[in-house]
């Protein structure tokens, strides 16, 4: 396969899943008890003037779908009415403009709110993850090269235990060590009520009630990404060329930062992109213990609430971000190692 | 993963061999145990209709709660005990579930291959993508939050790391020369699946099975304790949401938060550990690095085996 061939490939898989989530997420909103447009419909608070412009905004009058898919196998859906004039094409349009309804909760557009918690979200798994990866790397280097000795096991069994422990428990638990006996805050993004005297005491602010969450993350990927090293490169060093380059006279720092390294970290990079899902489901879980304002803490509020347009939407752009952001690893892969695209894909 | 060397009694006897596979096993085994006694074992009726004043809400250990109690003035030691039975019920169903499809789907398009094979895995590739938690989130929140429904998300999601496992095997096998000599002297598709793929992929299932329990005891502890629990039982996750969002945290009351964690950790370790053992135990190769060897000869001699999961074991 020639390699813009791959690319564009690549790129029109990641297109197709996208369609996929948004045609999920709207049946599932739609079929399964609780859809947010119609609960919003049914609410009796609002006036009769209201309930129509929501009606008229999500197109509940209109058919689901035409006849390509039936919801109720007693009402089959009518072929005469214009595809494009139902239900699923109002929402899918809705998309495109931005337009992911309106929050139960706050009253406020979602995609607003949404909008705000993203980059929350992106600062506190970028903290995280870079902590993670660059110490379990190191841990993991370290554990190969001392492979079957207590430093070796020590490391594997921080590890087990580590990937054994759920996420948010491991939060609560620091969450209680940290505000008893550090004094760190127990949640939130910022100090409410402060008045910043200049955006350095703003960021210190920031960076005290970051502590514990990315430590959190950092701790559960930890583990991971150390195993992930190890077991590549007691691969790699189990190579006959490692033999080569240990007869050539060369140390073992040498050995290690020349030869097995470069091939060690291929799996790593799999490993960061596969591991995307669990760190959204990590997000979730974090943010929800130590209420930072992001995207899995937007999930977990939206559920307690029953905030369905919230969810919906959070969802959503969870779900499409992590399909981009395995494009961009997959892209990147295909760089880091030439032969991938070159030949064809099995 | 090699073929499985010398039967499944050779499996035992060098699991039985394997320390952290024994760990693992003894572990699961007393959860399992503990499971089944709980009546026996709890000093309280869980269903029991108590009268409850201000005093007994958070009521820190002593001799009458060995492990104080909850937010309800129950007894945290008994809730323990009887959580132990929704969590493994939830792991062990839903793990059920989703190695019986994984296994299915992976035979089937390792095995047929060609379109079938195509279609099969681009589905199994787009479901990997999409992030599990919040998806089961949304879908356990859209219906009602029961034990049942836990079980079927956990288990419907959960499926796509045994297929793409289970393909690859499937391939492997395929090409192995009793597998083509069959097929010459006339057998057919069934006949040869059952015969002599299935019996060489269902090691590596019975592994992925112990991981994918470990996986969906993690996954129903994260949904109840997100606020999704069924709420006529009270699993460890549950107890940790009760704990948590009715002011264990403000109350200091620690002993309503470590024992739930401590049995999910348990547990998964306890999974994990085993699958470990076992995979060690099928695949005995023994794995040594030449930078290791100057140094360490004889410690290499005495200990087990890499004990490196692979990386498909572990996501």
């Amino acid at each position: 396969m020639h390699r813009s061939t791959y690319l564009v490939s690549k790129l029109a898989w990641a297109a197709f899943t996208i369609l996929f989530v948004i045609v999920l997420n709207f049946f599932l909103f739609r079929i399964l008890p609780g859809d947010p447009a119609r609960a919003g419909v049914r609410d009796p608070r609002l006036t009769a003037e209201a309930q129509t412009a929501i009606r008229e905004r999500f197109g509940l009058d209109k058919p689901v779908i035409n006849c390509f898919a039936s919801l109720n196998p007693l009402e089959p859906g009518d072929c005469a009415v214009n595809p494009l004039d139902t239900q699923f094409f109002i929402y899918a349009g809705n998309l495109l403009r931005g337009e992911f309804g309106i929050s139960y909760h706050t009253n406020r557009p979602v995609v607003e709110v949404l909008g705000e918690r993203l980059w929350n979200t992106l600062l506190l798994i970028g903290a995280g993850q870079i902590l993670a990866i660059v110490l379990g790397m190191a841990l993991g280097i370290l554990a190969a090269w001392k492979a079957h000795t207590p430093v070796d096991y020590g490391a594997l069994g921080f590890s087990l235990l580590a990937w054994s422990l759920p996420t948010f428990w491991l939060g609560i638990i620091l969450l209680f060590w940290g505000s008893a006996y550090l004094g760190l805050p127990v949640g939130g993004k910022y100090t409410p009520g402060i008045d910043y005297a200049n955006s350095w005491e703003q960021f210190a602010d920031l960076a005290r009630h970051l502590i514990l969450p990315s430590l959190t993350y950092t701790i559960v990927f930890l583990g991971e990404y150390m195993l992930i090293m190890r077991s590549s490169l007691v691969d790699v060093l189990a190579e006959d060329y490692i033999l080569t380059a240990k007869a050539k006279g060369l140390n073992h720092f040498q050995i290690l930062k020349d030869h097995a390294l470069k091939n060690a970290m291929l799996p790593m990079v799999t490993i960061i992109a596969l591991n995307l899902g669990f760190t959204v489901a990590g997000a979730v879980q974090i943010e929800s213990v130590f209420s930072w304002p992001g995207l899995g803490g937007a999930i977990y509020e939206a559920v307690n609430r029953r905030d369905y347009p919230m969810l919906q939407g959070a969802f959503l752009l969870l779900a499409v971000s992590v399909i981009i952001a395995n494009l961009i690893a997959e892209l990147l892969y295909s760089y880091l190692d030439p032969r991938v695209g070159r030949v064809n894909q099995s | 993963m090699e073929q499985a060397t010398g039967g499944y009694r050779g499996v035992w006897r060098r699991l039985r061999r394997n320390p952290i596979g024994m760990i693992g096993l003894t572990m699961l085994v007393t959860a399992i145990v503990v499971a089944l006694l709980a009546p026996w074992l709890s000093p309280y009726d869980p269903n029991a209709v108590s009268r409850v004043t201000i005093m007994d809400v958070y009521q820190p250990p002593s001799p009458e709660h060995w492990l104080g109690a909850d937010d309800a003035g129950r007894d945290v030691l008994t809730n323990f005990l009887y959580g132990a039975r929704v969590s493994l019920t939830v792991g062990f169903f839903a793990s059920f579930i989703a190695v019986a499809i994984g296994g299915l789907l992976g035979l089937t398009a390792g095995f047929l291959g060609g379109r079938t094979e195509g279609v099969l895995m681009r589905f199994t590739d787009i479901m990997l993508v999409i992030p599990d938690l919040p998806l089961a989130v949304v879908i356990v929140a859209l219906t009602k939050p029961s034990l049942t429904n836990i079980i079927l998300v956990i288990g419907l999601l959960g499926w796509t790391s045994t297929a793409r496992l289970v393909r690859a095997q499937t391939l492997s096998v395929k090409q192995r020369k009793f597998v083509l000599r069959a097929r010459a002297i006339g057998a057919g598709n069934r006949y040869i699946m059952r015969r002599h793929i299935f019996p060489l992929v269902l090691p590596l299932l019975v592994v992925n099975t112990v991981l994918v329990i470990s996986l969906a005891i993690l996954n129903e502890s994260t949904l109840s304790f997100l606020g999704l629990g069924d709420p006529a039982t009270l699993s460890w996750g549950q107890m940790l949401n009760y704990a948590f969002t009715r002011g264990a945290m403000s109350a200091g009351a620690w002993w309503a938060l470590i024992p739930p964690g401590f049995g999910i950790v348990w547990v998964v370790l306890a999974c994990t550990l085993l699958g470990q053992g076992l995979e060690q135990a099928l695949n005995p190769r023994l794995l040594t690095h030449h930078l290791a060897a100057d140094r360490t000869l004889t410690a290499l001699r005495r200990l087990p085996p890499d004990p490196a999961p692979s990386s498909e074991g572990i996501t």
